[in-house]
């Protein structure tokens, strides 16, 4: 029985072991061929890069015009995370606390845009009449705009179980609607509106779909869109590549480890009966 | 008193101009277009002419009834949608309940295995197109070095395997995601479940299928949900692996509405997206259900 055991042990941890290997070789694959010459990324891999070649960096930022694209993807990230959690706190807050008819229905419609596709030619056709087509605040907007489901629905269910007396109070001291939401109800929805938001950017910044049906015009582009510009044009030099991604994913991976805790558990609240 | 006043005056405390940002916002840039669009879906709306003609239901019956190039998109998106879900699924559920063991370095697994869900979908794609090259690519290299030829397979360019090869990457990159959120709905039941079935002699088999099955089905339909939707809406994967290549092998819903639009086929475009919705609706129904099912009700 206590072989058997060790055997199960030996072998559980094994398979850890080889399933994380193979999460984590293509990523390493990228890491060290970012500071191979371009032959030695070419024979692919795992060996240590003979010479650190720090240059690829520079070559790929200069090339890739990538202070352009980061700046752009640092644009569309940073306020559509504040448009959208800006927005969703105050409609959950209402939506959550005052339960009428109106506003179920509203809180339904909203929330089902967690499943609905977005239909890409009449909302390019909605964008060029607001003429917002091919603009920086076209793009933060219908990233608010696509994003607001999920925000709300996160920040409505963290509402819906905060006490009623924090109103109370607050109204019987005589504040208004806008100073109790702001004082007293915004600072306590800290938790969520760090996950919500982590998620928003993270999404944000990772997205491909919306510059490559949206931007024309290359100065626009954010990251994603550069990189895979980038790719299509220097395929042959891999260091170069590899380079590009992982600068590229550098602000996601930081992101990811400092805000591990709020991703988690954002990613599954509702998935699991708290 | 105080609850009774409060009660009255809920417009009033709750003003409505608060839901009206967010409303705005998403009703016009992203309910409205959708709405629209079904409307569109009945014209022969194009780049090519100023003028948009009713034509009932012909994009509809073009879409299903039309050359097998479309019944083949049907097919590979529903294909897609299963496999990757059933995979996610088992995957995720078989190392869920592997890093909730006694397993050295735990978190450092789990930490691991979910930072590809982290990463750009278009990343993960450069990443495994550069990998999966059959010539120059990182897995074929590795396959000949161990005098494996016979397994150096063309991946994303043989029309019989390309389908396999998109769907591998796509589970690579989502099971840890599912992986976790199992994780948490395991540990989210009560141990003393276990300890009880123990006592009354229950075997290990018989406690999963008895405390842990059930004690999971919540968590598992909300993932089994997400991964559908996620698996009908999957565009960003096979654009850049395949771009629905070869030979339209790989051709999902999305990449094919994208085509349709790049070609300035409106009115066909708008009712692929159409066809969506109204699945994607009926899917939401069903998602909103299952995720309210604690929400305390007033």
């Amino acid at each position: 029985m206590k072989v058997k055991n060790k055997i199960g042990a030996i072998l559980a941890n094994l398979i850890a072991i080889l399933v994380s290997a193979s999460m984590v070789v293509p990523l390493l694959l990228i890491l060290l061929n970012a500071f191979k010459t371009s032959g030695e990324a070419a024979a692919m891999n795992l060996t240590l890069p003979k010479v650190v070649q720090w240059s690829n960096f520079a070559v790929v930022i200069e090339r890739g015009k990538l202070i352009q694209s980061f700046m752009n993807s640092a644009i569309y990230s940073v306020f559509s995370v504040v448009l959208c959690i800006g927005l969703a706190s105050v409609a959950s807050y209402a939506l959550a606390r005052n339960r009428s008819r109106v506003n179920k229905i509203i809180y339904y419609m909203i929330v089902l845009g967690i499943a609905l596709p977005i239909n890409f030619v009449t909302l390019l056709k909605t964008m060029q009449f607001l003429q917002i087509n091919d603009s920086r605040i076209g793009m933060v907007l219908i990233y608010a705009a696509t994003q607001m489901p999920f925000a709300v629905f996160l920040i409505y269910s963290f509402i819906a179980k905060l006490p009623k007396e924090l109103d109370e109070a607050g109204f019987i001291d005589g504040a208004t609607p806008v100073q109790l939401f702001t004082y007293i109800i915004f600072p306590v929805l800290k938790p969520v509106v760090v996950t919500a938001g982590v998620l928003t950017f993270l999404n944000t910044w990772n997205d491909f779909i919306f510059p490559l049906y949206f931007l024309n015009s290359s100065d626009k582009w954010p990251m994603t869109l550069a990189v895979y510009n980038f790719f299509g044009m220097y395929f042959k030099d891999f260091n170069l590549i590899s380079a590009d991604i992982v600068l590229t994913s550098i602000p996601v991976v930081l992101v990811y480890l400092f805000g591990q805790k709020y991703i988690v558990g954002g990613m599954i609240s509702g998935a699991v009966k708290s | 008193m105080v609850m009774e006043v409060l009660a009255m005056n809920k417009n009033k405390s709750y003003p409505f101009y608060f839901v009206i940002g967010a409303l705005l916002l998403y009703s016009i840039l992203f309910l409205m277009p959708s709405l629209i669009g079904i409307g569109y879906a009945f014209t022969d709306w194009s780049s090519y002419s100023k003028e948009v003609h009713f034509v009932g239901f012909q994009n509809f019956i073009t879409f299903f009834t039309g050359d097998q190039h479309y019944r083949l998109i049907i097919i590979n998106t529903l294909v897609f949608t299963l496999v990757t879900t059933l995979m996610k699924t088992a995957l995720g559920l078989v190392l869920a309940l592997l890093l909730t063991q006694k397993i050295k370095a735990i978190n450092f697994h789990r930490a691991l295995m979910f930072i590809p869900s982290v990463l750009s979908l278009l990343i993960v794609g450069i990443i495994f197109k550069s990998i999966l090259n059959p010539a120059s690519g990182f897995l074929n290299t590795m396959l000949r070095s161990m005098g494996l030829e016979l397994f150096a397979l063309k991946w994303l360019v043989d029309p019989k395997i390309a389908l396999m090869s998109v769907m591998a990457v796509d589970v690579w990159k989502g099971m840890g995601y599912i992986m976790t959120i199992i994780i948490a709905g395991l540990m989210s039941i009560p141990q003393h479940y276990y300890e009880a079935a123990k006592i009354d002699g229950a075997n290990a088999f018989q406690r999963f299928r008895a405390i842990t099955i059930p004690m999971l089905m919540p968590t598992l339909s909300v993932t089994l949900v997400l991964n559908i939707i996620y698996g009908l809406k999957v565009f960003d994967t096979i654009y850049v692996l395949t771009n629905g290549g070869p030979a339209r092998q790989t051709e999902v819903l999305y990449t094919a509405v994208f085509r349709e639009i790049s070609l300035g086929r409106y009115g066909i475009g708008t009712a692929m997206s159409s066809v969506m919705f109204v699945v994607m609706a009926f899917i939401g129904f069903f998602l909103i259900k299952i995720l309210n099912r604690d929400e305390v009700q007033e």
